[in-house]
């Protein structure tokens, strides 16, 4: 079994979210760039099923040289190969028309990408690969279990969880639950050093265009101060939340 | 040109994010000056849409929609599409228009926006305003392409009332073969699920243990609210991890959140951040969250909790 695990190079959680040229980029000075929760738990799935079943896990990002140094985790975390498609990502389609444009080369019975990336959040990329290939398609998944060509599929709903069955191939989006925070591989100095010697390919991008441009960004408004209200004063609460804020 | 809103249902009614993506549609429809319809899958409560201003109601029945099926459900609207003529399609935020907005924007070759906060700020170029750095910031978005897909935040737009005698047609779906089914659904007890609730009670670690949680269900009883709780809650097995907000857990964008004993780590704020209206109680006046917060009572929860619904039951 083949499977895709598609990684995206996001800043990490505690980074100063600033923007720069006229607020029109993220500004990336002194960011740390970590793997994308979303889809490190589906890598550490995917390794999961390698030990398992025996499958090969190709992971892949679209992005500059910057991009390789999560790569080269991934593989330490027990990816057998990398590929990097060689253009600066802009948005969702683009990267999702890159990616189909592999896999229309290098078929795959399962493609994992995170649900959604936590920097610009969009939820797009599984979808579109999904509606671009005609695969079948499950978002927000928390379990996956591969039988011969038969997957069976947890998904999370509005209050409840939904089990399914398809055939692959077939697209997920992963989160939490499909494995635990506590189950997430920190490479130790073998996988490191075998790292090194695992392919990283790098593929020309076929430079499609970005079908949504971030124009301009903004920052929330600074908040003004909270208002304390005494544990001997609830009725203040509840009438600043009543007639205030107009909530309750 | 024309506005295509598609209408999510439950057990034969819509749901609250329906009608705020019909509300929503309805106004940007008005600012580009063309007709607004919405798109149902077996409801039969369509007069409750004329509140918010639809002209036309599409309606599906048909038997092979009683699940939902990502697929389906992308293939039907595709076809609607087309048969309108629609330039925008709007949908809510809840995880299956999520869903359905990915997929449908891959099955059509187009692009789409979601977490989308207001009406566009210009219609020619077409920019919207969305959130993003999960929630730390804003983006104006320009949308280039024929078809625009945009999912609107909950509870970010509102309802808006417009009355419209709205026409019915039904629509015949030429269908498309899918090898996925569902086996079951498991479905929680619970009355309120996070997604749907205008208010969320939420509690962290400075609750001390499970077997303490009885207040904070009743104080979500008394207000009509979902259950929550933060990461460590869930990954010491207090509550299920279905309660778990922030970063990697469920995202809140209630009216109202109430945190009490959850200090406010950056990951729990990203997670709750659109909310409106944040109340913390806490009993460390250090905790990180009171800065994001509108009000805050520094004191024991084991005090405030008991006495707060104590007092909202009076009322």
């Amino acid at each position: 079994m083949n499977i895709l695990v598609c990684i995206s190079n996001v800043p990490d959680t505690t980074s100063k979210i600033n923007f720069v040229e006229n607020d029109s980029k993220f500004d990336s000075n002194g960011v740390q760039y970590i793997i994308n929760p979303n889809d490190e738990f589906g890598l550490t799935k995917a390794v999961w099923m390698k030990e398992s079943n025996g499958a090969n896990v190709t992971v892949l990002t679209v992005g500059n040289l910057s991009a390789e140094a999560i790569l080269r985790k991934c593989l330490a975390i027990g990816a057998d190969k990398a590929i990097r498609i060689d253009c600066e990502a802009s948005d969702a389609y683009s990267v999702a028309k890159e990616i189909e444009a592999h896999c229309q080369v290098t078929s795959y019975d399962v493609i994992i990408c995170g649900r959604e990336s936590i920097d610009y959040n969009g939820g797009l990329v599984p979808g579109l690969l999904a509606g671009f290939l005609d695969y079948n398609f499950i978002t927000n998944c928390v379990n996956l279990e591969i039988n011969n060509t038969k997957a069976t599929c947890a998904r999370e709903i509005s209050g409840g969880t939904e089990i399914s069955e398809c055939e692959i191939p077939l697209v997920i989006g992963s989160q939490k639950g499909l494995v635990e925070e506590s189950d997430l591989i920190i490479p130790n100095m073998r996988g490191i050093m075998m790292a090194r010697q695992k392919p990283l390919e790098v593929i020309q991008a076929k430079n499609i265009k970005a079908k949504i441009i971030d124009k301009k960004f903004h920052k929330p408004e600074v908040k003004s101060e909270v208002k304390l209200v005494k544990p001997d004063e609830l009725d203040k609460l509840i009438d600043y939340l009543e007639n205030e804020a107009k909530v309750i | 040109m024309a506005v295509l809103v598609y209408l999510e249902s439950e057990d034969n009614k819509f749901k609250k994010t329906a009608y705020e993506a019909l509300s929503y549609g309805k106004a940007l429809a008005d600012k580009m000056n063309v007709k607004v319809s919405g798109l149902v899958f077996n409801c039969t409560d369509s007069d409750s849409l004329k509140k918010y201003g639809a002209d036309k109601i599409i309606t599906i029945n048909d038997t092979d929609f009683e699940e939902f099926s990502s697929k389906k459900y992308s293939h039907a609207l595709s076809q609607v599409i087309k048969s309108e003529n629609s330039s925008d399609v709007i949908l809510s935020s809840s995880a299956n228009s999520k869903f359905i907005g990915a997929h449908l924007s891959g099955i059509m070759d187009t692009s789409f926006v979601s977490n989308v906060i207001d009406l566009p700020e210009s219609i020619n170029p077409f920019v919207v305003k969305r959130t993003c750095f999960t929630n730390k910031a804003f983006s104006s978005t320009e949308m280039i392409s024929d078809l625009r897909i945009i999912g609107v935040s909950s509870n970010s737009f509102g309802l808006i009332e417009n009355m419209n005698d709205a026409s019915v047609e039904t629509f015949n779906v030429e269908k498309v073969e899918s090898n996925q089914r569902i086996l079951k659904i498991e479905k929680e007890t619970g009355s309120v699920t996070i997604a749907d609730a205008d208010v969320v009670v939420s509690a962290g670690r400075g609750l001390k243990g499970p077997e303490n949680w009885e207040m904070i269900e009743t104080l979500a009883d008394t207000l009509g609210a979902a259950t929550a709780c933060s990461k460590p809650v869930s990954d010491m097995g207090w509550r299920p991890h279905s309660e778990h907000v922030g970063q990697t857990g469920k995202p809140v964008s209630s009216n109202l959140y109430i945190a009490i004993g959850i200090s406010g780590a950056i990951q729990h704020l990203a997670g709750i951040n659109s909310s409106k209206v944040k109340v913390v109680i806490n009993n460390d006046p250090e905790a990180p969250f009171f800065k994001a917060a509108d009000y805050g009572v520094v004191g024991d929860a084991f005090e405030v909790v008991p006495a707060l619904i104590e007092k909202l039951k009076a009322r």
